[in-house]
């Protein structure tokens, strides 16, 4: 009889944000990412040492010692291409602590896109080829290969589970959404509709936002949650089942959730308790794939991702800023290949970071606060506008300097 | 003089009609008191005293500026609070308390008031000192509203209108509204357009293709430049020339569109172009000023004024003075000074999508309307409409109509 077990997985991501380009700079500075002109200095690196410090550093050193104090805990990280770039020029012992966790054998890494893009919906082979990249980038630094697979903002749909399918994954992670679920519990190992070597991990997302979201909120009817109270709700929620999937972002701790709101030591104690009962255990997700065999098919025929109250794209790509910009980014993909331009290329690339997309969306409603916290823009319209911009200005560098692409591409 | 504004601290063409038609005033030996509602030092106006009736800067007077009547709330010069200096009100009765004092000790021959904000001032002179009151108006609350606007500005503006000797307006089609709109009788209204100072134009300024880099790239590829400057209000009428750029855009794929300024309507014609999938197509700079706002119209080819009621429209001569081919809205008042140029009613988006593709496709076309109009808006001076302005006066103190 195998043990029930927390799948913990946390993704760390971090954007190349865009500055305030304007309509003068196009044609004349091709540099997009490096806010400059602020007292702070430039804008991604700020932002990256402030979360280095609140977060990937103390979160690095607190999961060491729950390894070392745990020999059953374990965890899984996603880390985005893009985070790592950044954190080898600003915060490169980020990378060392993240090597020594998976040094241990007890943190996986989880493949995604390199760029954390959107591609697989406006461009397959372009998706492939950021999938390749990361897990390229990931056995350079890391030394291990992924075998489970994530799209950006766990968005997931049967086709793409196909698609891992046959990439050779052996799992996905997905949200296990209740419309999608009905009457069935997140807490298994399923499989993706019409497929046979891939299993299926839907989050728990009512005990994974509990954390992430709710923690430190102080209207909620919970707040101040105690370790021991959040203990009790894991140990309810998987009784006569299998794992409890809590996947949420790495910088829910210290930087979505404070460092003096006790996020770090209320981890800690619930990690203590959960493992206090000697019939729970902590899996990676390939050790949750490999301990349990898919209790049932589910199939998602639409997109499902993890945000906001509508759980599907429309944070990405429900307005027509966020499609024209989109449609303009990915309509240059054969231009931008062919010029053979490293630099171009990879400058279009840190452009299909979903983040840009976001900063646009105008759902300011349920949601909308959220989306306000996480923009550099004074609106969504301004960061469309700098978006469009830099369009404009790779496009310019296709006519200008290569001599390929036409200049509507 | 009593007015709300000097560049470089307008929002728009009342601060640089008030400028030069004040300078060149003085070229007439008027002896003019220009009053502001804030504190600052113009050095290089020597040709009249300003005065600044706050401790407000500039930039504190931000949001309270000439075009936001809609913002105005509903409370009476008499009971409003002089010291809230962050309530527009306040500011108008603390403007209305200083220009009191002023015309005790400088007693005016004539005050000359622009525009509604200035009027309740223009008309406290005018109980005090007895000189009589000319009334200068360069846009009603209707061509600001788009419409009927704040009761508050239109009670104001006609109480001023009654009580002015004599009224300016900017246009034909500015007198039109206040004869009809205000009841007022056609004789005591004089009109006088509005000019441009070449002199002012040509101050060594040399265009700089790098400003709008990407632009001049794209008009060495065969593109047309289609601009406009101007502030984003319904007043304006963008949301008819965006919606005319896409249909331009259908027939005739190599037109780019400019658009320098900013205002309330920015999102909202941000999301228009994107809704109509030409968001690629124009393109957004913001509030533009010195080389930005002189290079916005060397770059472009064509000048559209799309506004739905706009009293003069100076930009018009400034666009043309950059060599533009200009295309106005009937409902715009400089046009009752140019020929050459081309016209449309501000809703015929169909009508202005012809337009812009005619002209982009057609160099002749194109080449005639702008060396056309280049000739003529030289003509257009500020010192014949200074001497206008001087005989108003003239007939104002004999108390005598022209």
């Amino acid at each position: 009889m195998n043990k029930r077990g927390i799948v913990l997985y946390l993704h760390a991501h971090q954007p190349f944000r865009v500055k305030q380009y304007k309509v003068f700079d196009i044609a004349n500075d091709h540099s997009y990412f490096n806010q400059t002109d602020t007292d702070s200095g430039d804008k991604n690196e700020s932002v990256f040492r402030k979360v280095a410090d609140k977060s990937y550093r103390p979160m690095t050193i607190l999961f060491e010692k729950l390894l070392r104090k745990h020999p059953e805990f374990k965890v899984s990280l996603s880390v985005t291409g893009v985070f790592l770039e950044q954190a080898e020029k600003w915060a490169p012992d980020i990378i060392d602590g993240f090597k020594r966790l998976v040094a241990t054998g007890r943190v996986e890494i989880v493949a995604e896109t390199y760029y954390h893009s959107l591609a697989y919906f406006y461009s397959l082979p372009e998706f492939e080829r950021q999938v390749e990249a990361h897990k390229l980038i990931i056995r350079k630094l890391f030394g291990v290969e992924t075998r489970v697979f994530r799209n950006t903002e766990l968005s997931y749909n049967d086709s793409m589970a196909k698609w891992a399918e046959n990439y050779g994954f052996k799992g996905v992670l997905a949200e296990g959404w209740d419309p999608i679920l009905q009457w069935r519990s997140p807490n298994f190992v399923y499989r993706p509709a019409d497929t046979k070597n891939i299993s299926l991990l839907l989050k728990n997302y009512r005990l994974s936002d509990d954390v992430a979201f709710r923690f430190g909120d102080k209207n909620w009817p919970s707040w101040p949650l105690t370790a021991e109270t959040y203990n009790n709700w894991v140990n309810e929620s998987i009784r006569d089942k299998s794992i409890v999937n809590l996947f949420m972002d790495f910088e829910t701790f210290g930087e979505h959730q404070w460092a003096d709101a006790g996020i770090f030591e209320f981890y800690e104690e619930f990690i203590a308790r959960w493992l206090d009962n000697p019939d729970n255990t902590f899996y990676t997700v390939s050790g949750a794939i490999d301990t349990f065999e898919p209790v049932g098919e589910v199939s998602m025929p639409n997109t499902v991702t993890w945000a906001d109250t509508e759980r599907d794209l429309t944070a990405w790509t429900g307005n027509n800023m966020q499609k024209e910009a989109l449609r303009y980014l990915y309509s240059l993909e054969k231009d931008i290949l062919n010029s053979g331009d490293n630099i171009l290329i990879s400058d279009w690339r840190k452009l299909q970071t979903s983040d840009h997309v976001y900063y646009m969306c105008t759902k300011w409603f349920s949601d909308g606060d959220v989306h306000a916290y996480f923009s550099p823009y004074d609106s969504p319209y301004s960061a469309f506008l700098y978006f469009i911009n830099a369009i404009h200005d790779l496009r310019y560098r296709l006519n200008e300097n290569i001599s390929v692409g036409g200049l509507n591409g | 003089m009593l007015g709300w504004e000097l560049p470089p601290h307008n929002s728009g063409g009342l601060g640089v009609a008030c400028y030069y038609m004040s300078k060149a005033l003085a070229l007439h030996d008027a002896t003019i008191d220009f009053v502001v509602p804030y504190q600052v030092e113009y050095p290089e106006i020597d040709w009249m005293t300003v005065h600044g009736a706050t401790k407000l800067t500039p930039s504190e007077r931000y949001g309270l500026g000439a075009y936001e009547s809609s913002r105005v709330i509903d409370t009476p010069m008499s009971k409003a609070d002089a010291d809230n200096l962050k309530d527009m009100r306040g500011v108008q009765k603390s403007y209305t308390k200083y220009v009191e004092t002023l015309v005790e000790t400088i007693s005016p021959d004539v005050i000359h008031a622009h525009d509604w904000l200035s009027m309740e001032a223009g008309m406290r002179a005018k109980a005090i000192t007895h000189a009589p009151l000319v009334v200068h108006v360069h846009a009603t609350e209707f061509d600001r509203a788009g419409g009927i606007g704040n009761p508050l500005v239109h009670e104001i503006e006609y109480q001023g209108l009654m009580m002015a000797d004599r009224i300016i307006a900017v246009s034909e089609m500015t007198k039109n509204i206040i004869i009809s709109n205000y009841g007022i009788a056609s004789d005591k209204i004089e009109v006088v357009h509005n000019a441009i100072d070449i002199d002012c134009l040509n101050d060594g300024y040399i265009y700089d293709g790098s400003t709008y880099k990407y632009l001049e790239f794209m008009r060495s590829k065969g593109y047309t430049i289609v601009s406009s400057v101007t502030r984003f209000t319904i007043q304006k009428g963008l949301t008819f020339f965006i919606r005319a750029a896409a249909k331009a855009c259908k027939k005739y794929e190599k037109l780019l569109f400019l658009l320098a300024g900013d205002g309330d309507q920015r999102n909202e014609l941000i999301e228009l172009a994107a809704d109509l999938g030409i968001a690629d197509k124009i393109f957004f700079t913001g509030f533009v000023r010195g080389k930005q706002w002189r290079d916005s119209y060397s770059v472009s080819d064509i000048f559209v004024m799309s506004s739905v009621s706009e009293p003069f429209g100076l930009t018009a001569l400034e666009a043309a003075h950059h060599g533009n081919a200009l295309i106005i809205t009937n409902q715009s008042g400089v046009c009752e000074v140019l020929d050459d140029i081309l016209r449309y009613d501000f809703w015929d988006d169909d009508k202005l999508a012809e337009l812009i593709v005619s002209v982009a496709t057609s160099k002749p076309l194109m080449k005639s309307l702008q060396d056309g109009v280049m000739k003529e808006y030289s003509k257009i001076s500020w010192d014949d409409a200074s001497t206008k302005c001087i005989n108003v006066y003239k007939s104002a103190i004999k108390g005598i109509n022209l």
